[in-house]
């Protein structure tokens, strides 16, 4: 028998459909987005699995294979560099450091950003105009120029790295988030909390930032691969990551003075950078899409 | 003339909040680089001390930090950078004039080029929209934004240089178009991919709604259409975005000029800062944060001029 239409209506409004199980759908029917977050797991896993399988280690100097061109017969997958290191082994030491920075800067500026913009967004009024005047300020100043005192006064090793890249990352993000939390605590809810006595302390970690994840999910997600392009920007002006640590970045500057001579230490370092940088920025849109999150 | 009034008084009230910006900038700017340990007469061997310390009256440097501030003030208002710390016989100004016109030519061609090419391929895409041509397009978009300018230029120079010999791979002669071509393009890439998205989006949502509808209901083509109704509207976003597309390109000509080994005023920045040339430093932050300012002053009034609310609100 088959059933009445009005029956199988209800059927389907009795079947609710979570928010995260739709977000997952929608980003499950994105070619692009799957494809991109397949890649980025193959690098990742590629970069820390990788140097198990070849002889050299990220130091070993190779004298009878100097800049050689990536090929099979020396085990040197990926050639090697002017002082006959494996550039296979570099490469994916390179993208391992690259990856770090950018989720820990990521997290940094997240933290930083979530509670600047949630505190400035909730109170508003006077506190709300100085905070955002504050962030103008410092989004006035090219932001290089900041990075490059930090690394400059307190020396230039990876976790001082980690804390300015990520100090200069949370602007945009305290701004977003500022931007839902006002249009948040409009809502009835955040109004009915207040009628019951919270404190704003609590309205803000109970009622606000449980609303905010869509919005910082997304974010985060966009933000990894600009933080991981500012730091090669760093490596490459030679203020970022140092000998005898790699990054990316630093590989492509060892890459651009060999150009004529040897284009694969600039070419391979290269398309991997290009390569995570544009898996990351298709995953993070699609994330976007799926969460429905809108720009402003 | 009452839009006039609305308009000078949002000028005012915008330029009365953009100078005490530069001028907080300027003032962090100058305690952070002097807290910064080590200082611009450091080297490799140490100077005898009389020499030093004559070094350091003669630049001022032996006076508390906050009389130096004061002069360093009093200077800037009369137009003076002052001298600089390494580059011995050359005052700020004059190494800024040397170089800025290469800057500026390299960046303000970059920009130019992005918005005239970035704004009919997103029109093209929105117009095309789930056509191949939109997805071909999008997709180039996306990795042309992914592909960092300092790995573009020299795969570019590989290509175009070493390999095909059409264009000189770096280098600079006075005049010459030949050496600018690869550094422009790889300035501008990831402008013009961004613009395009951003053009995409936006006119595809002008589109959709009802006078557009109107406008082709009453037989207009599609040319008036966009060029008379939808245009305008769809380039707010873009006019939004210049201020942060010329934070980027002159970001991005730090690099490309080092790489391409142009004269402009790049250089300067970094190594400034390596080397503590206090004023150095100083004066191209007074550079870049009044163009980025003034950039945003000029945008704000674009957009004042063109929708009331704004002009009002100040």
């Amino acid at each position: 028998m088959s059933v009445p239409p009005q029956a199988a209506l209800r059927q389907v409004a009795l079947r609710p459909v979570a928010l995260r199980q739709e977000a997952m759908r929608r980003f499950r029917s994105n070619p692009a987005a799957v494809v991109s977050i397949i890649l980025i797991a193959g690098i990742v896993v590629l970069s820390i699995a990788g140097p198990w399988f070849t002889p050299y280690g990220d130091d070993t100097l190779d004298w009878l294979h100097v800049a050689t061109r990536p090929g099979l017969p020396q085990a040197h997958w990926f050639g090697t560099d002017r002082l006959g290191r494996d550039l296979f082994v570099r490469t994916l030491e390179g993208t391992r450091v690259s990856l770090a920075v950018g989720l820990v800067a990521s997290a940094v500026s997240l933290l930083v950003g979530i509670s600047y913009g949630a505190v400035a967004g909730y109170l508003g009024g006077r506190i709300d105009h100085l905070m955002m005047r504050i962030i103008e300020i410092i989004s006035g100043l090219p932001l290089i120029f900041f990075v490059i005192f930090i690394t400059v006064t307190f020396g230039r090793n990876i976790y001082i790295l980690f804390l300015s890249i990520g100090a200069v990352a949370w602007l945009t993000m305290a701004r977003i988030v500022r931007g839902q939390t006002m249009s948040i605590r409009r809502q009835e809810y955040i109004e009915a909390a207040v009628a019951c006595g919270a404190t704003p302390a609590r309205i803000i970690l109970r009622h606000v930032l449980p609303n905010l994840v869509g919005v910082v999910v997304v974010y985060a997600t966009l933000s990894v691969p600009q933080v991981i392009l500012f730091e090669s920007f760093l490596s490459f002006l030679g203020l970022g990551i140092q000998e005898p640590n790699v990054s990316l970045g630093t590989l492509v500057a060892d890459g651009a003075g060999e150009l004529e001579a040897a284009p694969w230490i600039l070419l391979i370092p290269g398309a991997f950078l290009a390569l995570l940088m544009l898996c990351l920025n298709i995953c993070g849109d699609g994330l976007r899409d799926a969460l429905d999150v809108k720009e402003n | 003339m009452a839009r006039l009034a609305a308009m000078a008084r949002f000028f005012l009230t915008r330029l009365a909040t953009a100078i005490p910006t530069l001028l907080i900038i300027v003032t962090i700017t100058f305690f952070i680089m002097r807290a910064a340990p080590g200082g611009p007469f450091d080297q490799e061997q140490t100077l005898p001390p009389d020499i030093m310390s004559n070094l350091q009256k003669a630049y001022g440097l032996d006076r508390p930090v906050w009389q130096q501030y004061l002069r360093y003030m009093t200077s800037l208002a009369h137009g003076d950078f002052g001298p600089s710390f390494k580059y011995k016989d050359f005052t700020v100004t004059e190494l800024i004039m040397q170089g800025f016109p290469v800057t500026l030519k390299l960046g303000s061609i970059a920009i130019a080029l992005a918005l005239s090419l970035g704004i009919p391929l997103g029109v093209i895409a929105a117009v095309c929209h789930n056509t191949v041509l939109d997805y071909a397009g999008m997709a180039l978009a996306v990795l042309g934004i992914a592909i960092p300018a300092f790995v573009l230029l020299p795969a570019l120079g590989l290509l175009f240089g070493i390999y095909l010999h059409w264009l000189p791979v770096a280098g600079w002669e006075p005049g010459s178009l030949r050496h600018m071509v690869l550094p422009t393009i790889a300035l501008a890439l990831p402008p013009l991919c961004f613009i395009a998205r951003l053009t995409r989006s936006s006119m595809l949502e002008v589109l959709k709604s009802s006078y557009i509808r109107t406008a082709f209901a009453k037989g207009l083509p599609l040319r008036l259409v966009l060029l008379r109704h939808a245009l305008r509207p769809a380039l707010m976003p873009v006019a939004s975005y210049l201020v942060p597309a010329i934070a980027a390109v002159m970001t991005g000509s730090l690099v490309v000029e080092s790489i391409a080994g142009l004269p402009g005023i790049g250089r300067y920045l970094v190594q400034g800062a390596l080397n503590r040339d206090y004023t150095l430093v100083l004066g191209m932050v007074i550079i870049y944060s009044t163009l980025l300012i003034g950039m945003g002053l000029i945008v704000d009034l674009a957009y004042a001029w063109l929708d009331p609310r704004v002009r009002n609100r100040a």
